[in-house]
């Protein structure tokens, strides 16, 4: 087999390299940039481009670090090993890998509809695709993120005019940028919270067109906050840092807010259904687009995504993975740190 | 049914008490009389029967959306409501419909009495016809589960803040026997001729639990006590020569206890009694479960009388002679009460008898002897207050025994509902006869979220097999649970049955070898 399902990660033999390992290794080429992908300790790591920034900043400024662009090729002790768009986060790459004319694509994560911040999805054909299944269930489909904002616009209104502050939360590293970016800003003043202040100003430095918010500090009282969307990762829900704003409306950006249940469990006032993953007909889709003989899935409802595949006619398989959290428990996710997070 | 979507929706997106009440107040501003009484019927329990038998709903809803049967169970697994699940795997809607609440309702009571391929056809044609949203309202109202995050006391303030009534006068009018076919919104709200339901019951004033030290209540003599019965709360009522016995959920159900027909003889007309139904043979209370057996049974056998016979025991008086006696204090209620009773004269009505202490010293002691003579704890009562209306602070306490504990295995899990949907939070718990684990009992509360969530990850990480829903899981957790009681079964493994389990601590500090035994559960079940 070109790659292997290994104690420390997805493994390539023939190149003597990992992809995404979850344990430290010699060789590491990572799909993107969050922490369940892109661990600590490996000696060399090869990602995007785009993916440098954060990379350096979540791992360390002096990691062994090469990038690429989408489409350029390397080889690696005979293996070809080149990057595509994966549409997940900033720099989030699907790595194909060849051999002997045998093709295997690692997804990573990845989402189709386009979200105006990432390089859109570009299915890759190949033999053998390893790919998410994080909302591999029917019931996850999402709105065109057009239809979201509009109402998440709207609700910012509400809440301006009922004298309330909006807080907004999503992860720090995806659904932050992908806020500001897509957000009507014009309706009031916004500032983002440290955690997401750091990612956007070091994505910013590192060239990317992204608005600047100030960040939420105690230079800025009550006053200052009036009527304003304050973008902030999920783990501030129920701390007293929400205290500076008084009357708030809370928010929370995921896809697992399409569940009643899920959204409930959250306490927040308001969930917008709102993913970097793909959804159910996406993942068909791109599973389809590949044209593989074998699907191997990973992370989310594998049994469930591989067992349908399965029957449609795609031979398919369910690996055991330290991506994500194990099938379904990610609504629980709750005590992770928000740049651990994928959703 | 677009008001009544968006009230739901309003409702479950909120978790402030306040915005609940202001999106009813809402309702009742804007929709039809005929709406708000429905409405007021489903929240107040009064739904229509099932229309449709769940299986085939479940066929139904896979073949419109064009997935298998087995992905929709799955699904359905993890969103945790059937009514949700459907309404969010169904192909997006064609158009809206504008119907009201009401009409539906009647579409409903049709496709009872409907052929099955045309119930079929008729649900496909109304699923086509709803926003995700109005589908799940639906989907709720045809399977008859209709459970929403509202207290009654919430939709009873909501109504006193629109009409501008006092709370405890709707709770009265929205009592009692009427249907949405017998009585009109205006009637039953604003209407004055609400007396002329001779059935109505009063609503019942709940104790909060004891959580201080008795001497926080101040002077013993300002109190009373009385045992608390571990039985079905009850009203029981006497009016044009008819009984009526109510429970506490306010469901009538004075057909399940036939013992009580023959006080028809011995009361007057125009009484109200509240207290206990208990299974009661030689002088003392049977266990819960000969109540809960008997309760589930739709006929009841010669049999099941014999087992279980029913006697009521009174403890707070009404009304009396057609009279609201709720305004007169405690100890005039309890001394009109014991006249009554010894008047009737007959053993299936008892009063309740009182708890005689000097000080909170001899009090607590008659607390530890409570499970000796059938009890649960202490009721204490003050002397010179009013019955209120639903849960209030400050005049009547509940004082209950510790519970008993056992420290038992976490063996099975299955995901929750509602806002436990996705997390295994619904256990099975064993303990050791010699080397084998078997099972005791189910508990599904008790814990913090937090421990919810750590609970739901060693489980997912330690699933042996799947049954269904259900997971075995690799025994290795153990909790304390505690039960108000303890009861021989011949329906569970173990051969007993607990009162109330839950979970009350996670003992992170027992092994699994550490647990409880099968003898330790009997020594209890001897003892108590």
């Amino acid at each position: 087999m070109l790659l292997k399902f290994t104690k420390k990660g997805i493994y390539c033999p023939a190149g003597n390299f990992y992809i995404d390992p979850w344990r430290p290794v010699g060789r590491a080429v990572i799909t993107h940039a969050h922490s369940d992908h892109a661990r600590y300790g490996c000696k060399h790591y090869l990602a995007h481009h785009d993916s440098e920034a954060v990379m350096r900043l979540r791992l360390g400024s002096d990691i062994s670090l090469q990038t690429m662009a989408y489409g350029e090729t390397r080889t690696i002790n005979g293996v070809k090993v080149s990057l595509h768009p994966a549409g997940h986060i900033i720099g989030s790459a699907q790595v194909r890998v060849e051999k002997d004319g045998e093709i295997w694509v690692v997804s990573g994560d990845y989402k189709i509809q386009p979200d105006g911040v990432t390089v859109p999805f570009d299915p890759v054909k190949c033999h053998t695709f390893i790919t998410e299944s994080t909302f591999g269930l029917p019931v996850y489909y999402w709105q065109p993120q057009s239809l979201v904002f509009q109402d998440i616009n709207n609700w910012w209104k509400q809440n301006r005019e009922a004298g309330k502050v909006s807080v907004l939360c999503g992860y720090s590293l995806g659904k932050a940028q992908r806020i500001v970016k897509n957000v009507d800003l014009s309706i009031g003043p916004a500032f983002s919270h440290g955690a997401i202040f750091n990612v956007n100003e070091t994505l910013r430095e590192a060239g990317f067109d992204l608005p600047h918010l100030p960040k939420v500090t105690s230079e800025y009282s009550k006053k200052d906050f009036q009527g304003a969307l304050i973008i902030a990762p999920p783990s501030v829900g129920g701390t007293t840092w929400l205290k500076r704003f008084g009357p708030h409306s809370m928010a929370i950006c995921s896809g697992w807010m399409q569940v009643r249940g899920n959204a409930r469990r959250r306490n927040v006032d308001r969930g917008f259904i709102l993913s970097d993953h793909a959804d159910w007909e996406e993942l068909l889709t791109a599973v389809k687009a590949t044209e593989a003989e074998k699907v191997y899935v990973t992370h989310g409802f594998t049994s469930i995504f591989s067992r349908y595949l399965n029957e449609i006619g795609i031979p398919a398989g369910e690996v055991k993975t330290e991506y994500g959290v194990e099938e379904e428990d990610a609504p629980a996710n709750e005590k992770k740190t928000p740049a651990d997070s994928t959703d | 049914m677009k008001l009544f979507a968006q009230l739901i929706h309003d409702i479950s997106s909120t978790t402030k008490t306040n915005d609940k009440l202001e999106a009813l107040v809402r309702y009742f501003q804007s929709a039809p009389d005929d709406d708000k009484l429905w409405m007021l019927a489903l929240f107040t329990g009064r739904r229509p029967k099932r229309a449709v038998n769940s299986t085939r709903l479940r066929e139904w809803a896979a073949e419109v959306a064009d997935i298998p049967l087995w992905l929709f169970e799955e699904s359905y697994h993890s969103v945790g409501d059937l009514a949700e699940t459907i309404a969010l795997l169904l192909p997006e809607p064609a158009e809206e419909n504008e119907k009201s609440l009401t009409s539906w309702i009647v579409f409903l009571k049709k496709l009872g009495k409907m052929e099955e391929p045309e119930r079929k056809s008729e649900i496909l044609h109304a699923w086509q016809e709803f926003s995700t949203r109005q589908r799940f309202v639906f989907n709720k109202l045809i399977t008859g589960g209709f459970r929403i995050g509202v207290s009654k006391q919430l939709v009873i303030n909501a109504l006193a803040k629109t009409y501008d009534l006092e709370a405890p006068v709707v709770a009265h009018r929205i009592s009692g026997n009427w249907t949405p076919e017998s009585t009109t919104f205006k009637t039953l709200i604003q209407g004055e001729d609400v007396d002329t339901d001779a059935s109505k019951p009063y609503p019942f004033y709940l104790a909060y639990a004891l959580e201080d030290e008795p001497q926080t209540l101040g002077d013993p003599a300002d109190w009373q006590a009385e045992w608390k019965w571990d039985g079905i709360r009850g009203q029981l009522i006497k009016r044009q020569d008819e009984i009526f016995v109510w429970s506490r959920g306010e469901e009538l159900m004075t057909e399940k206890f036939p013992e009580y027909q023959i006080l028809q003889n011995h009361l007057p007309n125009g009484v109200a009694l509240d207290g206990e139904i208990l299974p009661w043979k030689d002088g003392a209370p049977l266990p819960f479960n000969l109540l809960q057996t008997r309760i589930g049974r739709k006929n009841l056998t010669k049999k099941i009388l014999q087992t279980a016979p029913l006697v009521f025991v009174a403890y707070d008086l009404l009304e009396l002679d057609y009279q609201d006696f709720r305004q007169k204090t405690m100890a005039e209620r309890r001394e009109m009460l014991a006249g009554l009773i010894s008047e009737a004269n007959h053993p299936v009505l008892k009063l309740s008898p009182e708890v005689k202490f000097i000080d909170w010293e001899e009090l607590a002691a008659h607390r530890e002897r409570a499970r000796e003579v059938g009890s649960e704890g202490l009721m204490m009562k003050k002397l010179d207050s009013d019955y209120k209306v639903g849960r209030k602070r400050g005049d009547w306490w509940k004082w209950k025994v510790d519970p008993l504990t056992l420290d038992v295995v976490l063996v099975a899990a299955q995901k929750g509902h509602g806002r436990r949907a996705n997390l295994y939070t619904d256990y099975t718990f064993s303990v050791w006869d010699g080397d084998q684990l078997v099972t005791l009992t189910k508990a599904y509360s008790g814990l913090t979220d937090k421990e919810f969530y750590e609970v739901d990850k060693i489980i997912k990480a330690n699933i042996l097999e799947k049954f269904g829903p259900v997971r075995t899981v690799k025994p290795e957790l153990v909790f304390e649970i505690a039960f108000e009681g303890i009861a021989e079964s011949k329906r569970h493994k173990s051969g007993v049955a607990l009162r109330f389990p839950r979970m009350v601590r996670w003992r992170r500090d027992k092994k699994v070898e550490e647990a409880d035994t099968l003898e330790n559960v009997q020594a209890l079940l001897l003892k108590y």
